[in-house]
C-alpha cells in the first residue's frame, strides 16, 4: 500500500487528477454496462461478445472519419446504426435459435462470436492500433490536466443515460422492457409479445454499444483486442451492480473506474485491474445479488 | 461389449506404435499436433469433471497458469526439478480452488454468477502474472532454463516421442479418473446437487463437501496439464496459459465434443486443434486471423445445431431410442 500512501501524502494533486479521470472513464463504462445489463435483465443471457460489438462500431467510425473523411458526427451516427444492426443481428441469428437451450450454451454461442469478430478484425484490419485524431486541447483545471475529449465523452454519456432512463420509464415499450426483466412469465400472461420486447431490447442494447463506441474512439485507439480489454470489466460492473439493476450498474461503473484509475496511478495499470477484480470477487461473496440488494 | 473392447484395443495399439512409423519429414509435425491434442484433451477432461455437474468455470486458465508458472519459476530460480515442482503446482492450484470454491459454495453462487466469478479469477491470475514482471517476465513470458537435449531431472527432451508417450499416459490417466468418478456414488450426489442443491441437501448430501472436492480435483488435474504443457513447449506466457482466452478455448473444445461422455472432451479437442492446424497450414501467414475466424464461426454453428456436442449427438443417434433419455441426463 506504500504506493497509495505516497500518493495521498506527497502528491494529492496527482491523486485528484486520477480521481477525476476515473470519474470520466466511469461515464463511458456505465454506458456499456447499462447496455449489457439491459439485455441481461430482459433475456437472462450474458452477451460475452458485447464490447466486441462496440469495437466493430469503433472501426466503422474510424474508417468513415479517417479514411473517407466524413464529419465525426456523421461517423458516430453510422456507428450507432451499426450497433443497432449488430444487436438485432445477434439476437435473431444467434440467440433466437437457442433461446431455450441451457444458459451455458447461450453464453458460449456469444463467446464463439467473440472469437469470430476478434479474428475477423485481425484478418481484415491487422493488429495495428487505429485512432481518430481530434485536435482537442487538454484543459488545466486548478493544476490538474484533463483531456477535453474525455470531458465531452462524459457529458454525452450522461445525456444518453438520461435519455435511456426516460425511454425506460416514460414509453410503453420501455415499461414493457422493465416488466419483462422483473417477471418474464407474467409478462406473456398479460398479453404482451415477449419476442418484440426481446428484439427492441437487443436493438437498444446495440445502440448503446454504438454510442459507447463513438465516445470511446475519441479517447482510445481501436484494435482487435479492444473487446477483450474492456469486456471483463464490463461484466464485473453488471454483476457488481446487480444483474438487471440499472441504478446499481451505474454506481458500480464509477466504483470500478475509480479503482482502476487511482490504482493505476498508485501501483500499475495491471494492479489497478487486479484490485478491481478482487473487489468484485469479494463483493460477490458478501452481496451476491449486487451492492443495492437487501441482504437475505 | 467385446467388439467395442477389440476396437478400443486396436485403436490403442495404433496410437502406441504411431511414433515408430517412418513418416519422413512430417513426423515431427504430426507428433507435435498429437501431443497437443493429448495435453489439451486432458485439460478439457479435467474441466468437464466440474462442467458436467453445472459448475461451469470460465476461469480454468487460472489453474493452468498457476500450475505452469509454479514449476517454471521453481526450476528457473531454485533449480528444483519439475518432478517435485508439480507437487507444489498441484498444491497451489488446489489452494486457489478452495479459496474460490468455498465462498461460492457457502454463499450459493451458481450458474452465470459462478461463471463470472471464475472468469474474474482467471483475469486476476493473468494480470498478476503480467504485473509481477520482475520474475515472470510479464507479457513477454518466460523461457525454461535449458538442461540439454535429454534431461530426466528437468523433464526436457528434444525428442518429441518422449513427450508423446508421456502425454499419452497422462491423458489415459485423465480418462481413468473420469471413468472412476462416473461409476462412483459421488457422481449421483453431484448430479443431484447440479439439479437442485436444496433438494440434494435435504436428502443428506453434503453439498459443500462434494463441490469443494470436485473443484479441487478438477483444479489439480488442470494444473498438471499446465505443467506438462510448459515442459513440452519450454516457454510460458500469461496470454496462452491464463485469462479469458484460454479458459474459453478449454470450454469450447469440451462443449463441442460433449461433456457428458468420457471421450467427448477428447473428440472436441482433437477436432478444434486439427481444424485450427488445418486452417493455419492452408491459409498460412498470408491471411493472419482467417483460420481463427473460421474456427469461431464453426463454433457458433456447432453450439446452435449440436447442443449436446459431436460425440454426444453421434452416440445418441447410434443408441436405441430407449436409452436416449438417460444419455442426456
Amino acid at each position: 500500500m506504500s504506493g497509495l500512501f505516497d500518493l495521498v501524502v506527497n502528491n494529492p494533486l496527482l491523486l485528484a487528477e486520477a480521481a477525476l479521470n476515473g470519474l470520466l472513464l466511469g461515464g463511458v463504462l456505465a454506458l456499456l454496462a447499462l447496455g449489457l445489463n439491459l439485455i441481461f435483465g430482459v433475456l437472462d443471457i450474458v452477451w460475452i461478445v458485447y464490447v466486441d460489438l462496440a469495437m466493430l462500431s469503433m472501426y466503422l467510425i474510424y474508417f468513415t472519419v479517417q479514411v473517407y473523411g466524413w464529419p465525426l458526427i456523421l461517423g458516430a451516427v453510422a456507428g450507432v446504426g451499426l450497433g443497432i444492426l449488430l444487436g438485432v443481428g445477434v439476437h435473431l441469428l444467434i440467440i433466437t435459435p437457442i433461446l431455450n437451450s441451457p444458459p451455458v450454451n447461450q453464453l458460449l454461442a456469444t463467446g464463439g462470436l467473440l472469437f469470430f469478430i476478434q479474428s475477423l478484425a485481425t484478418f481484415l484490419w491487422t493488429t495495428d492500433h487505429k485512432s481518430v485524431r481530434l485536435a482537442l486541447p487538454t484543459l488545466e483545471i486548478a493544476g490538474m490536466f484533463v483531456s477535453f475529449a474525455r470531458l465531452i465523452a462524459f457529458g454525452l454519456a450522461v445525456i444518453v443515460m438520461i435519455g435511456l432512463y426516460l425511454f425506460l420509464t416514460r414509453t410503453y415499450i420501455g415499461t414493457a422492457i422493465r416488466a419483462v426483466s422483473q417477471d418474464r412469465g407474467a409478462m406473456a400472461l398479460m398479453g404482451a409479445n415477449p419476442q418484440k420486447v426481446y428484439l427492441v431490447t437487443s436493438a437498444v442494447g446495440g445502440a448503446l454499444a454504438g454510442v459507447a463506441a463513438a465516445l470511446l474512439i475519441i479517447q482510445y485507439s481501436v484494435h482487435p483486442y479492444f473487446g477483450a480489454a474492456f469486456g471483463p470489466i464490463t461484466f464485473m460492473i453488471c454483476v457488481l451492480g446487480g444483474l438487471g439493476n440499472m441504478v446499481g450498474a451505474f454506481v458500480a461503473s464509477f466504483i470500478m473506474s475509480e479503482i482502476i484509475s487511482i490504482g493505476g496511478v498508485a501501483f500499475s495499470t495491471e494492479m489497478g485491474y487486479v484490485i478491481a477484480f478482487a473487489l468484485f470477487i469479494v463483493m460477490m461473496f458478501i452481496r451476491p445479488s449486487g451492492i443495492f440488494s437487501k441482504r437475505q | 461389449m467385446t467388439a467395442k473392447r477389440a476396437a478400443a484395443g486396436v485403436l490403442l495399439l495404433a496410437v502406441l506404435v504411431a511414433p515408430l512409423v517412418p513418416m519422413g519429414g512430417i513426423r515431427q509435425y504430426v507428433l507435435h499436433v498429437v501431443i497437443q491434442i493429448f495435453i489439451w484433451s486432458f485439460i478439457g477432461n479435467a474441466w468437464s469433471l466440474m462442467g458436467r455437474f453445472g459448475l461451469v468455470s470460465l476461469g480454468h486458465g487460472a489453474f493452468l497458469g498457476v500450475g505452469a508458472y509454479t514449476t517454471t519459476l521453481l526450476w528457473n530460480f531454485y533449480g528444483l526439478t519439475p518432478w517435485i515442482g508439480v507437487v507444489a503446482a498441484v498444491a497451489a492450484a488446489v489452494v486457489l480452488a478452495l479459496v474460490v470454491a468455498y465462498p461460492c459454495s457457502r454463499f450459493g453462487i451458481v450458474g452465470h454468477y459462478f461463471g463470472l466469478v471464475t472468469l474474474a479469477v482467471g483475469e486476476v491470475i493473468r494480470l498478476l502474472l503480467i504485473a509481477e514482471r520482475d520474475w515472470t517476465g510479464g507479457s513477454l513470458g518466460l523461457t525454461l532454463k535449458t538442461a540439454g537435449d535429454a534431461s530426466f531431472k528437468a523433464i526436457q527432451y528434444a525428442d518429441k516421442r518422449v513427450f508423446y508417450y508421456g502425454a499419452l499416459v497422462v491423458w489415459l490417466g485423465g480418462l481413468w479418473v473420469w471413468h472412476r468418478l462416473d461409476r462412483s456414488m459421488a457422481r449421483a450426489a453431484m448430479e443431484a446437487i447440479g439439479e437442485d442443491e436444496t433438494a440434494a441437501a435435504s436428502v443428506g448430501i453434503h453439498v459443500s463437501r462434494f463441490k469443494l472436492a470436485i473443484t479441487s480435483l478438477s483444479a489439480a488435474l488442470t494444473a498438471v496439464g499446465g505443467v506438462l504443457y510448459a515442459q513440452y513447449i519450454a516457454y510460458v506466457n500469461p496470454e496462452t496459459l491464463a485469462g479469458v482466452g484460454v479458459s474459453l478455448r478449454i470450454v469450447f473444445a469440451v462443449v463441442l465434443g460433449g461433456m457428458y461422455s468420457v471421450l467427448g472432451p477428447t473428440v472436441g479437442t482433437a477436432l478444434t486443434i486439427s481444424l485450427s492446424e488445418y486452417l493455419r497450414v492452408k491459409f498460412g501467414v498470408h491471411y493472419i486471423g482467417m483460420a481463427e475466424t473460421m474456427y469461431g464461426l464453426v463454433l457458433v454453428i456447432f453450439i446452435i445445431f449440436l447442443p449436446s456436442g459431436i460425440y454426444g449427438t453421434l452416440r445418441d443417434v447410434l443408441r436405441r431410442p430407449r436409452n436416449r433419455a438417460t444419455a442426456q441426463a
